[in-house]
């Protein structure tokens, strides 16, 4: 009698969780020939609020860490991505059948992170600043992170374009809602794995696999998200992010023109506060 | 004692604890798996979104904006009250709360900050939360809160003596209390999450109605587990049946722990589907809350606008 294969059953990354899209749908991930290799769960709007629900409920105290301990964090990502190294050189080749392009990438991916986790602790000096002014008062800037980011990873780069945008974003203490590449997404729930097993705390990233169209107007238009990176939008998409944005104001960044490594790709998901401390009193 | 003859009707002839003991013990038990599920069932129904709409207003005027807390202070109070008469000031067609509830030294604060606006003044007496001293001191500051200008009264029940079996004491103390309120209305807090058993909180829900309770209501918010769906369709039932059995109507209040629109909206479900439209109304039911206001607004402006909301632009209570 054959075995039958023990097949993995691709979810969506939500508060720590794997759960299944609450809507039930899933949709097929095909490779480079159009051979449907597997289901993945297709988000809708519900999973997408509870998304960003988690996100904001883990924001503050992702924020309160040192710089120090995120590059930490961030560095075990990097060693867990690592030591499953030939999985997702697999699951790259699914789509990018060149082996050696595809190790290429994953290395690049793990590299990126750890560059980025180098960063945690520096990027405030870098951007923070003793402003001259005309008084006896210290002012000092300090950048801040913007809250809660919606990150549309890009759509063919599925792993190194999104762990790039992703670091970025959570060095500086936001934390994430990301909707993955829609025909590459085998990848991302396989980092989902990988964060959820490196220390990463529940809510601070989360993966909607789904139909990039339909997830992104919600995202667009939630109140409660701070800053959307339209990195994998079409021009299309982005017009709509735009739109959506206007209600509170959302920091949107439209395209990775600092590429994978960017001081200015952290700097773009700060806020930066400024405080006037009287001198000689 | 004074006792309202109708309600009486129930209770055995000579009061003794012997006898309360063994008319409680011939109240119908619990069954605690049927509850369970009848609650499940009923939490899973849909809603639809008029339905919705309608809920979640009739919430906020079935609410007591409650701030129970060691920092408390007027200015507090005050703030919390304006947001009672008007939840939401971008929105005058969203209805004030039913009343504020606070810490008897906060009373006057509250009373002169709802004065003429329909809005009434809850607080809470008996030492709560834990209401362990001498009943003359419980009856004493009930008096002082209610000449402070409360309009009801939210008392703790003795849970020590309750879990004893000293049920007279229990009852005793309720019936004083209400002596003690005047015109003010009483509601009897049972703390369901310290008497440990469903069958436990539906005797003592028949204890409170029958010593004069307006309202029994679910806790403290200071024991967890607070409200709980299971606990509020026992206390319903036993409501049901003491209405059938002496035609009084008591009112409920589920407190503490309902923090979200989609929870309070289960607790009208249960209440419609168990006491029925009657009961529909904050002169019969109240939800006990202070972050569940933010809550259903935020669901009221995205059943408008369709854009999920955020607490950054909801006014902080």
């Amino acid at each position: 009698m054959s075995r039958v294969d023990v097949r993995k059953t691709y979810k969506l990354y939500i508060g720590g969780e794997f759960p299944r899209s609450e809507s039930g749908r899933s949709y097929p991930a095909l490779d480079a020939r159009g051979r449907v290799v597997a289901r993945v769960a297709q988000a809708s709007r519900k999973d997408l609020r509870d998304a960003v629900r988690h996100a904001r409920n883990a924001q503050a105290s992702w924020a309160a860490r040192s710089g120090y301990n995120r590059g930490q964090i961030l560095y075990r990502v990097a060693e867990m991505i690592e030591d499953r190294f030939e999985t997702f050189v697999s699951q790259v080749q699914v789509t990018d059948p060149d082996r050696r392009r595809a190790r290429r990438e994953v290395t690049e991916a793990i590299d990126t992170i750890v560059w980025y986790a180098g960063w945690a602790d520096k990027f405030a000096q870098i951007y923070g600043n003793l402003n001259p002014v005309a008084g006896p008062f210290f002012n000092i800037s300090a950048p801040e992170p913007t809250g809660v980011v919606g990150i549309v990873a890009p759509q063919d780069s599925a792993l190194l374009g999104l762990v790039s945008r992703l670091s970025a974003v959570l060095v500086s203490g936001n934390t994430a809602v990301v909707i993955a590449s829609e025909s590459r997404p085998m990848p991302a729930v396989t980092l989902a794995e990988v964060l959820a097993t490196s220390d990463v705390p529940p809510g601070v990233v989360n993966i909607l696999t789904g139909h990039t169209d339909e997830l992104i107007p919600w995202l667009a238009d939630h109140m409660d998200v701070n800053a959307i990176d339209a990195a994998g939008a079409t021009p299309e998409q982005r017009r709509r992010i735009q739109e959506g944005a206007v209600h509170n104001v959302k920091r949107v960044v439209l395209d990775g023109e600092f590429g994978d490594r960017s001081p200015y790709v952290i700097a773009a998901f700060t806020e930066t506060k400024t405080v006037w401390h009287p001198k000689g009193l | 004692m004074t006792l309202t003859p109708t309600r009486q009707a129930i209770l055995p002839d000579r009061l003794t604890n012997s006898t309360l003991t063994s008319f409680l013990r011939s109240v119908p038990s619990v069954d605690e798996v049927a509850v369970a599920e009848r609650v499940a069932s009923l939490s899973t129904r849909s809603i639809k979104r008029e339905s919705k709409a309608h809920a979640l207003r009739m919430a906020i005027s079935m609410m007591d904006l409650t701030t129970l807390e060691g920092m408390d202070t007027p200015g507090k109070v005050i703030q919390m009250s304006s947001k009672a008469v008007r939840p939401d000031p971008t929105d005058p067609s969203i209805p004030s709360v039913a009343a504020v509830c606070v810490y008897p030294a906060m009373v006057p604060y509250a009373r002169q900050a709802v004065e003429g606006t329909g809005v009434k003044v809850a607080s809470v007496a008996t030492y709560f939360p834990s209401g362990q001293v001498d009943i003359g001191l419980k009856v004493e500051e009930t008096r002082q809160v209610v000449e402070a200008g409360a309009d009801e009264i939210d008392m703790v029940i003795n849970r020590g003596a309750f879990l004893s079996g000293d049920y007279f004491r229990v009852f005793d103390e309720i019936v004083r209390v209400k002596e003690a309120c005047g015109d003010a209305h009483l509601k009897v807090i049972l703390e369901t999450g310290e008497l440990q058993t469903l069958d436990n909180v539906r005797r003592a829900s028949v204890l409170a109605m029958a010593a004069g309770a307006d309202f029994i209501k679910t806790s403290t918010g200071k024991v967890s587990p607070a409200a709980t769906l299971p606990a509020t369709l026992v206390m319903l039932e036993a409501i049901r049946d003491f209405w059938a059995a002496t035609g009084v109507k008591v009112g409920m209040k589920p407190a503490g722990g309902i923090r979200t629109a989609k929870d309070a909206i289960r607790y009208l479900v249960v209440l419609n589907e168990t006491l029925g439209e009657e009961w529909m109304s904050p002169d019969w039911f109240r939800i006990g809350a202070s972050s569940l206001l933010n809550d259903v607004l935020m669901q009221i402006r995205w059943l408008e606008t369709g854009r999920y909301q955020s607490a950054d632009y909801f006014t902080k209570d």
